[in-house]
């Protein structure tokens, strides 16, 4: 039988894949040498790999996410681990005008394989600035691409692309996904250029697009859904950008019926993209429902118990919505 | 504002004569020949821009040439120099191929970027130089990372990091101090203190005029020069790069100087410089720094008067051939825009 891993550890088989294989592969960021910030996800990396590749670093994100990118263009594929996403903001220069236009700046002569790891590291009362998930504003960079797995294997084998790859990768994953388990084939390398969104349920009735945490209450509710008859088609987007759109373009057209679940505030967020990109495309007679989308409140996550659970949506909350969409059909 | 740089920052007072003696003449012809076509590269510039044949910003460093050309002759191939916005004499120090930044400055397939890039975004991996980018201060981490990758590789070589008195300002530069310092890591920090951030004059930014006190809090040994005087240049970054090639860790080189151009483009910007007067630039234009190496070597009988006139001359003519032929130079595809996002075309 073969052995089952969790989401957190998948991620630490992921980096040790890379270690192990490629020596210009180093990582960098605070907290590497202690068992305190990132789960179960690097767990002794420091002490099997040594603490040169392996470095816990001062609390300075602009000039370690700078160095990490600095590495890269002289020929290193280092990856940058942010233990909260929120403190990645200090590091946007780098990120945002340097690697993500490194490539285009210079005629594609140079360009910048970093990996960027922020850890959506929310609920638990932990409030406004220790919460966020910032997907959607790194998607909307042209010259980065934008990693979200959420599954085990995804964890584990987009990791390993995302580093592979030439370009500057976000790579993003939720601690509510942690906990996940999973059997796991051997490693194989995949190239993140022809990696798209997944369909992970085949279904009739409705489209299912989501990302993230999301991706796993969409795959949680299918089986109450379909207790109430509803077969629903769930795809997890898993590369935010550049995202291959045809297929849930295709999807669309088969069910009539799109529902969009993203786990971040709702205004300018990545499912009205989903969304204006499908209906871009297809003809109105192609739809039979108002496309849905669920996300969070146009407001900071709260602190207090009561507010937070209000805040963030549920199971039970998708079912109730596509049971809506498909007794209102236009 | 604490003056603790002296007579450094002294248009007038100067000694008139640099130390040559100990120079090779053929090695000062050379830089003196280097720094004339650096000059020359950036007045065509200047007047391209103002005639309208340029359409983007130019940020000229005219008068600034000593620093680049004394430490280039330090710089190996495999190592890593990084710029800034004001970056022409850091790459032309490199590689004094004039052609390709002309076209590259006037948007031309030729140019150092591929006419991506413009005078602002710069890159030539020929001669060790990996990008100037005109974030203030955006490329002094990416530095510290070449540094560091360097070191995780036991190679020799170092990373230059070119920034100015403006970009002191910025607070990543004082992270980036920290972390080369706290790891050891082989990197050369060339503050080209021109004693303006764009308008405003140092008095009115910093409570002292000496940026290698941020040396001095992170125990970076440093040294602070005339930026003018091209074989103190030369010879004090020889021996800071030296000690960083054998492990000793960050060095910074401090070169007042002083940018005969405004913060942008052809003007003096003596009206919206505060602290700017034409006398200023005047009088700075008798401490410049081909001045003072020209005179030095004709006092020194190395150069006759009219060496220099003849060099400008030659110079002069390969230059205005250049620029006439990148106006020629075809301008990058329409695709370009798009192909050169990711490594991969989309």
């Amino acid at each position: 039988m073969k052995q089952k891993y969790s989401y957190g550890e998948a991620i630490r088989l992921g980096f040790e894949y890379l270690l192990d294989n490629y020596p210009d592969v180093f990582i960098i960021g605070q907290g590497l040498w202690s068992p305190w910030y990132v789960g179960n996800s690097m767990t002794d990396l420091d002490k099997n790999y040594g603490t040169e590749r392996i470095i816990d670093t001062p609390v300075s994100e602009s000039a370690v996410t700078g160095a990490a990118v600095g590495a890269s263009i002289v020929g290193m594929r280092p990856i940058v681990v942010h233990p909260r996403m929120d403190f990645m903001l200090y590091a946007m220069d780098s990120i945002v005008n340097q690697a993500a236009k490194w490539s285009q700046m210079f005629g594609g002569q140079s360009n910048a394989p970093v990996t960027i790891r922020g850890i959506i590291n929310r609920g638990g009362e932990q409030g406004a600035q220790h919460s966020q998930a910032l997907h959607t504003w790194f998607a909307h960079i042209p010259g980065l691409r934008v990693v979200m797995p959420s599954t085990v294997k995804d964890a584990r084998d987009l990791l390993i692309s995302s580093v592979l790859s030439n370009d500057p990768v976000v790579f993003i994953d939720d601690r509510w996904l942690y906990d996940q388990e999973e059997e796991l084939e051997i490693v194989e390398e995949l190239d993140l250029n022809e990696q798209k969104p997944e369909i992970q349920q085949i279904g009739t009735d409705i489209t299912i697009v989501s990302l993230g945490f999301a991706s796993k209450l969409a795959r949680d509710s299918i089986e109450d859904l379909l207790s109430e008859g509803i077969s629903a088609e769930l795809i997890d987007v898993r590369i935010l950008n550049p995202l291959e759109i045809n297929v849930i373009v295709d999807s669309v057209k088969k069910t009539k019926n799109l529902l969009v679940i993203d786990p971040a505030t709702k205004f300018c967020g990545y499912a009205a993209e989903i969304i204006t990109g499908i209906m871009e495309v297809i003809e109105p007679n192609e739809i039979q429902s108002k496309p849905v989308r669920i996300s969070l409140p146009d407001a900071p996550a709260p602190c207090s118990s009561t507010l937070e659970k209000d805040y963030y949506f549920n199971k039970s909350d998708i079912i109730e919505q596509v049971k809506l969409m498909l007794q209102k059909k236009i | 504002m604490k003056n603790d740089l002296k007579n450094l920052i002294s248009p007038t007072d100067h000694p008139k004569f640099l130390m040559i003696d100990s120079y090779d003449n053929n090695f000062l012809k050379e830089i003196l020949n280097l720094m004339v076509s650096i000059r020359l590269t950036e007045e065509r510039i200047a007047i391209g821009r103002r005639d309208g044949f340029v359409g983007g910003p130019v940020h000229l460093g005219a008068g600034q040439e000593a620093i680049a050309v004394g430490v280039s002759k330090h710089i190996n191939s495999d190592d890593a120099v990084f710029g800034a916005h004001r970056s022409h004499s850091h790459l032309l120090a490199l590689n004094n191929n004039y052609h390709k930044l002309f076209a590259e400055v006037l948007g031309r397939e030729t140019g150092f970027s591929r006419g991506m890039g413009g005078s602002m975004h710069l890159f030539d991996i020929s001669s060790a130089f990996c990008g100037s980018t005109p974030i203030v201060a955006g490329t002094v981490p990416l530095a510290v990372g070449a540094g560091l990758a360097f070191k995780l590789n036991n190679k020799k070589n170092i990373a230059v990091s070119y920034l100015g008195d403006g970009a002191i300002e910025e607070g990543v530069v004082h992270e980036s101090f920290n972390l080369a310092k706290v790891m050891n890591l082989p990197v050369l920090f060339v503050i080209e203190n021109n004693l303006f951030s764009s308008h405003m004059h140092i008095s009115l930014r910093q409570s002292s005029n000496k940026i290698s006190r941020y040396a001095e809090a992170n125990n970076i040994p440093y040294s602070v020069i005339d930026g003018n005087d091209v074989v103190a240049v030369y010879s004090s970054s020889k021996k800071l790069i030296n000690s960083i090639r054998n492990g000793s860790g960050p060095m910074l080189l401090e070169c007042i100087t002083y940018r005969h151009y405004g913060h942008v483009d052809w003007r003096d910007d003596i009206d919206v410089g505060v602290e700017r007067s034409a006398e200023d630039i005047a009088n700075w234009k008798t401490r410049d720094p081909i001045v003072l190496l020209s005179e030095s070597m004709i006092n020194k009988k190395i150069i006759s008067e009219s060496y220099l006139s003849e060099v400008k001359q030659e110079i002069s003519k390969k230059i205005t051939y250049a620029w006439e032929s990148a106006l020629d130079d075809k301008f990058p595809s329409n695709e370009s825009t798009l192909n050169f996002v990711y490594s991969r075309k989309l």
